[in-house]
């Protein structure tokens, strides 16, 4: 069970500055059980966002999120209303953030952050995707997480020792900023790393910050 | 004049500059430092102290960059993420602007794995970027990073690295804007061997408008041996080392080699030199100091001009 909360409506309006339309995406496992990005979330964000100028053209609340086959499946018959959109808003945990962003050449935004795995693992078991680190940078790094997948945590990134795709510490990791440099580039929005991204509030993390009983 | 730099003097009086570069010991031997400081005085303007390259343990960069200063150098000292936290960088920033240092090249840091203790915690609290950042706020707006405001601000001139041979090759001049918007005043790039692609990287760099925003000298480096030409051209990661290189080293009895690679770096100096935008080179002859004199002599940038530290 991935542990979410939803980031302050003010975080998330600044993502979406300059952006006309939203597509919303939510998930009926951790995040509806976690109330960051259920059903009734959605519901409540889509209301929100209207209040607020924008236009929704569509939502899907997929049953596990960070199941890439069914996710992407599911956004599949959304695609003339993700086409309308600018952007796509993820109300879950990282690894589902993460899986849109795979899944759906467009920008998307991170809605939560993830607080704590809660001693789980997320459906996408292939590789690490989300380390729990409670203030989600996913925005700023187009949707992949250099968090859990730069050797340096790097926020502005790519390293002097990136090479040929894989990362200098160990040829067998891929350079998640090459990974980055590359998606935003096929999305046209590589102008997203202009952006010099400040540093980090670790203290909400769970490796860096107190220890918190999230769970209770 | 943001601060008393010597190299900032050199590079804003418009003079091609030269930096130089200085390992500390892996002991508390302060006679090494001595040693190489007398050798590299009066043949760069200033001189870049390593802050445990290759993740290696070695002397504090700000301890060695104090000893090498009473040889009447002006210390470059470097900075690195992987090790401090954000407290502590603030910490030993206000440090050594008290002791007098006036240059930093701020460093994300080679990773841990490289060293002699692999299993050490890294740190990367921040980034070289939001460290170039951190230091222009202590140092244009009297702020720590947390936004309070101290009372007497550290004057220190901002250097940064960039590597133009790593990849996304097409991303690397976006990475320099980024470290100039940040607030660096100087970059030092990685050794230029393939001159033809850090050329093209210039291109990119001018294209940008960044050599007017950013003083930009060029790493370049002797090579002393076949052997080392082959392990930077296979082994270090963002090194580009042409075949070229290793060819022209190969071309001249074993004996000659040390004595070509010399010659070589001299060429790459000349040839990086009619580059727009070029302000300087960063030579890092390590643990062949002697070398240096050379090659500045016969590169025609002797002497250095005496500008008042």
């Amino acid at each position: 069970m991935l542990i979410s909360e939803q980031k302050p409506l003010e975080e998330i309006l600044s993502y979406l500055e300059g952006e006309k339309s939203v597509f919303l995406v939510g998930c009926k496992g951790c995040a509806e059980g976690w109330n960051s990005g259920g059903e009734k979330q959605v519901a409540e964000m889509k209301n929100t966002l209207q209040e607020k100028g924008k236009t929704v053209p569509g939502s899907v609340v997929v049953d596990m999120l960070c199941d890439k086959a069914l996710t992407t499946l599911k956004l599949r018959a959304h695609k003339q209303e993700i086409a309308a959109a600018d952007s796509i808003l993820v109300l879950t945990d990282g690894a589902g953030i993460q899986t849109v962003a795979e899944a759906v050449d467009k920008v998307v935004h991170p809605g939560c952050n993830t607080l704590s795995a809660g001693g789980a693992h997320a459906e996408w078991k292939e590789a690490e995707r989300c380390l729990e680190c409670g203030d989600c940078v996913l925005e700023f790094t187009g949707g992949l997480c250099p968090i859990a997948r730069c050797s340096k945590l790097l926020l502005n990134g790519p390293c002097g020792g990136s090479q040929d795709g894989k990362c200098e510490v160990d040829p067998s990791i891929p350079c998640v900023w090459q990974q980055i440099v590359d998606h935003l580039t096929k999305l046209g929005r590589l102008d997203k790393l202009d952006k010099l991204v400040a540093p980090k509030k670790w203290s909400v993390s769970l490796t860096a910050g107190p220890p918190v009983k999230r769970l209770s | 004049m943001k601060t008393k730099s010597n190299l900032e003097k050199v590079l804003e009086s418009k003079i091609f500059a030269v930096t130089g570069e200085l390992g500390p010991p892996q002991s508390a031997d302060p006679e090494v430092i001595r040693r190489k400081a007398k050798i590299l005085k009066g043949h760069v303007d200033a001189f870049n102290v390593t802050d445990g390259q290759t993740a290696v343990v070695r002397m504090a960069s700000w301890a060695a960059c104090l000893i090498a200063r009473e040889e009447g150098l002006d210390p470059i000292v470097q900075m690195t993420c992987r090790d401090r936290n954000r407290i502590a960088l603030q910490m030993d920033i206000l440090g050594i602007a008290a002791m007098g240092i006036n240059n930093m090249l701020c460093l994300t840091g080679d990773h841990q794995k490289f060293g002699n203790h692999p299993s050490a915690k890294g740190v990367y609290d921040l980034d070289s970027i939001q460290l170039i950042g951190m230091v222009k706020g202590m140092r244009d707006e009297k702020k720590f990073q947390c936004g309070e405001e101290m009372p007497v601000e550290p004057h220190i001139f901002i250097g940064a690295a960039a590597n133009p041979f790593a990849d996304p090759f097409e991303f690397r001049a976006a990475r320099l804007a980024k470290k100039a918007a940040a607030g660096a005043d100087f970059v030092q790039t990685q050794i230029v061997y393939n001159v033809d692609k850090f050329a093209e990287w210039m291109k990119m760099v001018r294209d940008r408008g960044l050599h007017e925003k950013i003083k930009i000298l060029a790493g370049v480096a002797p090579i002393k041996s076949v052997g080392a030409a082959r392990y930077m051209k296979t082994r270090v990661p963002g090194m580009d080392v042409p075949d070229g290189v290793v060819t022209r080293l190969q071309g001249v009895p074993k004996e000659q080699v040390s004595k070509e690679g010399i010659k070589l770096c001299i060429d790459i100096i000349n040839q990086v030199r009619e580059i727009e935008g070029v302000a300087g080179i960063h030579l890092m002859a390590i643990e062949w100091e002697e070398a240096v004199p050379e090659i500045v002599e016969a590169a025609g940038l002797s002497p250095r001009p005496r500008l008042g530290v």
